[in-house]
C-alpha cells in the first residue's frame, strides 16, 4: 500500500505540497500542482490520488463544517528505514 | 455587444448577506426592490457606484444546495475579487472575524487567499503581483 502510493510522480508531488503546510483543501492542492509542478490533472484525478495516499496513511483528511482539509503524515515512511536501515542513522 | 452590469451570488439569507458584503467586505448597497418574500438586492464597489453590481440571490432552488455543498467541500471559490494589498486585507478581515480556508499564497502572477462569506460561498481574494 505504501509503496504503491509512492510509486506515482503526481502523488509524490502532492506529498511535496502537503509538506509545506497542513490543512489544505482540494482546491489549494490543485492550484499548487499547477503552479509549482506544471501538473493539471482533473480534480477527480487528484481526489483519487488523495484516496490512495489516505489508504496508505500518508494523508489524513478531516471535515470541518462544510470544508474538507488534507494533512500530511510521514510516519508510515518509518517502515522503509526499518526494513532497510540507513548506515550511520540511529 | 453586451456589457457586464450584474453578476449573481447565491446567498443563504439576503439580509445577512447584505450585512456581510457591506459592513465586512466594504461594498455599498445599490438596489433593494421587494420581490415577494425576497428582494432584488445588489451591492457595488463604493469607488465605482455605477459599475458592475453583485446581485445577492436567494439560494432556494433545490439544485443550489448540492452545487454549493460540493464546491465548498473541495474548497473551490465561487468567484474572485481583486485587492491591492492582499495581506493587509486578510489582516483587516481576520480582525473582523472572517474565516479563511486558504491563507495568502503566491500562485504565479497572483497572490490569493480564500474566505468564507458566511452565506454559503467561498470567495477568493486576488492581488496581481508583477
Amino acid at each position: 500500500m505504501l509503496f504503491r502510493a509512492l510509486a506515482d510522480s503526481t502523488r509524490r508531488a502532492i506529498l511535496d505540497e502537503l509538506a509545506v503546510r497542513d490543512d489544505q483543501t482540494l482546491f489549494e492542492i490543485c492550484s499548487r500542482l499547477a503552479v509549482n509542478h506544471g501538473l493539471t490533472p482533473t480534480r477527480q484525478a487528484v481526489s483519487q490520488h488523495l484516496d490512495v495516499l489516505e489508504d496508505a496513511g500518508l494523508v489524513h483528511s478531516r471535515r470541518e463544517g462544510r470544508y474538507r482539509y488534507h494533512t500530511l503524515d510521514t510516519s508510515p515512511l518509518r517502515e522503509i528505514t526499518r526494513r532497510w536501515p540507513v548506515p550511520g542513522d540511529a | 455587444m453586451p456589457r457586464i452590469t450584474v453578476f449573481s451570488i447565491f446567498v443563504d439569507d439576503q439580509r445577512e448577506a447584505l450585512a456581510f458584503y457591506t459592513d465586512v467586505l466594504g461594498f455599498r448597497l445599490k438596489a433593494d426592490m421587494p420581490m415577494g418574500e425576497h428582494a432584488w438586492l445588489t451591492v457595488v464597489d463604493p469607488a465605482h457606484p455605477d459599475g458592475t453590481e453583485i446581485s445577492l440571490e436567494p439560494a432556494e432552488h433545490p439544485a443550489v444546495g448540492p452545487f454549493r455543498a460540493a464546491l465548498a467541500a473541495d474548497g473551490i471559490p465561487f468567484t474572485s475579487f481583486g485587492v491591492d494589498d492582499l495581506d493587509a486585507e486578510v489582516a483587516r478581515l481576520t480582525e473582523l472575524g472572517v474565516r479563511f480556508t486558504q491563507p495568502p499564497l503566491d500562485f504565479g502572477p497572483v497572490r490569493t487567499a480564500v474566505l468564507d462569506d458566511t452565506c454559503g460561498n467561498l470567495i477568493q481574494l486576488a492581488q496581481h503581483v508583477s
